[in-house]
């Protein structure tokens, strides 16, 4: 499947990273709420192109890392480093237009709003036309409208959600509202999409179905992904390679197989006897 | 049976994207304007102008406006009322500096003063939430309503405090002022009221529209696909501080006649905030049955038992109207909590399905 490019080129759309290279950078990064160490000098990259997840106990700090990425967070201390730009803080709403998406771990969709109205709002940021023209309607707001749609149907096609099209999105049920939120990323034609928990909640075929979509997302469309995922039997199976983090802290850094195996991780999970 | 849509295939996004993508709703539309342009103006007499037709239209829009703003974009407004007073005011100095404007430039500017106040006042929306807000913008409706009355120059300094509307031309045609004749209000009324209208549908369906949505239903989610809040918010509050300025104009114009500060006080702003949420937040045909059942509706009870010759007196009327309308209220509002608007798509619903009953 070929997903068009938008009418409006944007800024994400070539980023002039080759496949590999490092797309986005994290520097350093120390995060605190008062006395509680979130995060705690912490270090790593994404290559493009790739599947990255970040996995550790609960409390490890892997959705304030996601926090700080896309600008929900400021860090005290370090930077991120996307596509070559250096920054500290910032608006979760210009991380978007640099090309980083995400999805929550518990659904954050438009709940009044149907499937169709939840997607297009993903693609807010890629259109143009102001009021005067959307007042008017018809004219170049309507094709800009038709243009946009075309791409959504693809997401939905892609996702296998066209019986839903119309329904508002808060009478679906669980599972395909996280399939409407990932289309809703989508849509924003992202080069960093950003996955909090893609699978929680979910029973084995929503799963399977939704690592067939990340997979398909990462493959057809090149899409960067980093996830947060507490099934170690898909992230291992999904991802290039895996940050572990535990109490704020790095761990271990590598492919699924080498942080198998790595005793501190093992200890982490497990517990290990002081 | 009347609502079949079978056979009314979409085979282009063009179509898809129709105002009317179901045949009947456009037939049933057509209907009611032909009603509003033709047949209301050739039977009505001035009574029935000058109580019924134009404030409903009046207050339809004026709910439109707050609608926008509360409805659609979920910000709570209880300044209504000082905003149409904004409009209003704002009309009538720039009626009285250029005597030689043109009425209906004259009230398109006018909103522009309210849109200006309205964005003033809307600012704390983007720090504080629902009922919050809504105390910070009943700070504007006092404030508002004190400076109409102390602040002179808006009245031309005249000893009653009041504005008068004087008589005001158009293409030769007195439109407002005590010698303007009802059919001409009520088609100038009607003419602005549609139009504003149909731009309302256009904005709220389209990219605009989706942004304020979703602000309404989560705000932090609609800063992550990458809406700027602080926009979203404060564009909703100009449109809607426009319409409601238009529509605080057309009030005292070409309605009212004239006007004194105490006519935008917090009551007013309660009854046009009463029909959007009986008509529907989030709905544009909501505004105009709200307006029906709040405004038109105490008229005809009360004009009913001397039309049928009943011998009830005019006190006995007034009680039995009060506790008439409050009655539906609560009935509607149990009925459908969610306003008239999702009563109406309700039964188009079941007609659509009808005789089956899924």
């Amino acid at each position: 499947m070929n997903i068009h490019v938008s009418p409006q080129p944007t800024d994400t759309a070539d980023d002039g990273i080759a496949p590999g290279g490092v797309l986005m950078e994290v520097r350093n990064v120390s995060l605190s709420f008062g006395g509680v160490k979130a995060i705690t000098d912490i270090s790593f990259d994404v290559r493009k192109g790739e599947i990255r997840a970040i996995i550790g106990p609960n409390g490890a700090g892997k959705t304030s890392m996601l926090n700080v990425i896309n600008g929900f967070y400021t860090p005290q201390q370090g930077t991120i480093v996307f596509r070559g730009r250096e920054r500290r803080a910032m608006k979760p709403h210009h991380a978007v237009r640099q090309g980083i998406a995400r999805t929550f771990q518990n659904v954050a969709l438009f709940k009044g709003m149907s499937t169709l109205d939840n997607i297009m709002a993903g693609r807010s940021v890629l259109m143009r036309r102001k009021l005067f023209w959307q007042m008017l309607w018809h004219g170049p707001a309507l094709a800009e409208e038709i243009a946009h749609r075309r791409v959504v149907e693809e997401i939905i096609d892609f996702l296998e959600i066209q019986h839903i099209r119309r329904v508002p999105v808060g009478k679906l049920p669980y599972g395909l509202q996280k399939r409407v939120e990932l289309g809703r990323a989508l849509a924003m034609e992202p080069s960093l999409l950003l996955l909090d928990e893609p699978m929680a909640g979910m029973n084995l075929e929503e799963k399977e179905d939704m690592s067939r979509f990340i997979l398909d997302v990462n493959r057809q469309r090149g899409t960067t992904i980093a996830l947060i995922e507490h099934d170690m039997g898909v992230v291992m199976d999904l991802s290039d390679r895996v940050v572990v983090l535990d109490y704020g802290k790095k761990i271990a850094d590598g492919p699924p197989d080498e942080v198998k195996s790595n005793q501190q991780v093992i200890d982490a999970y497990l517990g290990v006897a002081h | 049976m009347l609502y079949r849509t079978a056979g009314q295939f979409k085979t282009s996004y063009y179509a898809d994207h129709a105002l009317f993508p179901v045949r009947q709703d456009a037939m049933l539309l057509g209907f009611i304007l032909l009603l509003a342009f033709v047949v209301f103006p050739m039977t009505a007499d001035e009574f029935v102008f000058k109580a019924l037709l134009v404030p409903v239209l009046i207050y339809a829009l004026a709910a439109l406006g707050l609608n926008i703003l509360t409805g659609f974009a979920g910000q709570l407004s209880l300044g209504t009322g000082a905003f149409m007073g904004v409009g209003a005011y704002a009309c009538y100095k720039l009626v009285s500096i250029f005597p030689e404007m043109n009425i209906v430039v004259a009230i398109a500017l006018s909103g522009f003063f309210s849109a200006a106040v309205g964005v003033a006042f809307g600012l704390p929306s983007l720090r504080i939430k629902g009922f919050y807000l809504a105390i910070a913008t009943l700070a504007a409706q006092f404030f508002l309503v004190w400076l109409f009355e102390k602040w002179a120059w808006l009245y031309n300094y005249n000893s009653s405090g009041a504005i008068q509307v004087p008589n005001i031309d158009m293409f030769g045609v007195t439109v407002a002022g005590p010698n303007a004749s009802a059919v001409v209000q009520y088609y100038f009324v009607l003419c602005v009221v549609s139009l504003i209208t149909l731009l309302s549908i256009n904005i709220t369906r389209g990219r605009i529209g989706r942004i304020w949505k979703s602000v309404r239903d989560m705000d932090i989610a609609a800063e992550l696909v990458g809406i700027n809040l602080m926009k979203a918010k404060l564009s909703a509050f100009a449109v809607s501080s426009y319409i409601v300025g238009i529509a605080g104009a057309l009030f005292v114009f070409l309605w009212r006649g004239a006007a004194e500060p105490v006519l935008f006080d917090i009551p007013l702003s309660f009854r046009v905030l009463f029909i959007a949420i009986i008509g529907g937040l989030g709905s544009i045909l909501g505004n105009y049955l709200g307006a029906i059942l709040i405004v038109a509706l105490p008229v005809v009870i009360s004009a009913l038992p001397s039309a049928l010759g009943l011998p009830v007196s005019s006190a006995t009327v007034e009680h039995l109207n009060t506790m008439i309308i409050g009655a539906l209220i609560i009935a509607f509002l149990i009925i459908e909590p969610h306003g008239l608007a999702r009563f109406w798509a309700i039964i188009r619903e079941k007609l659509i399905m009808w005789p089956f009953p899924h």
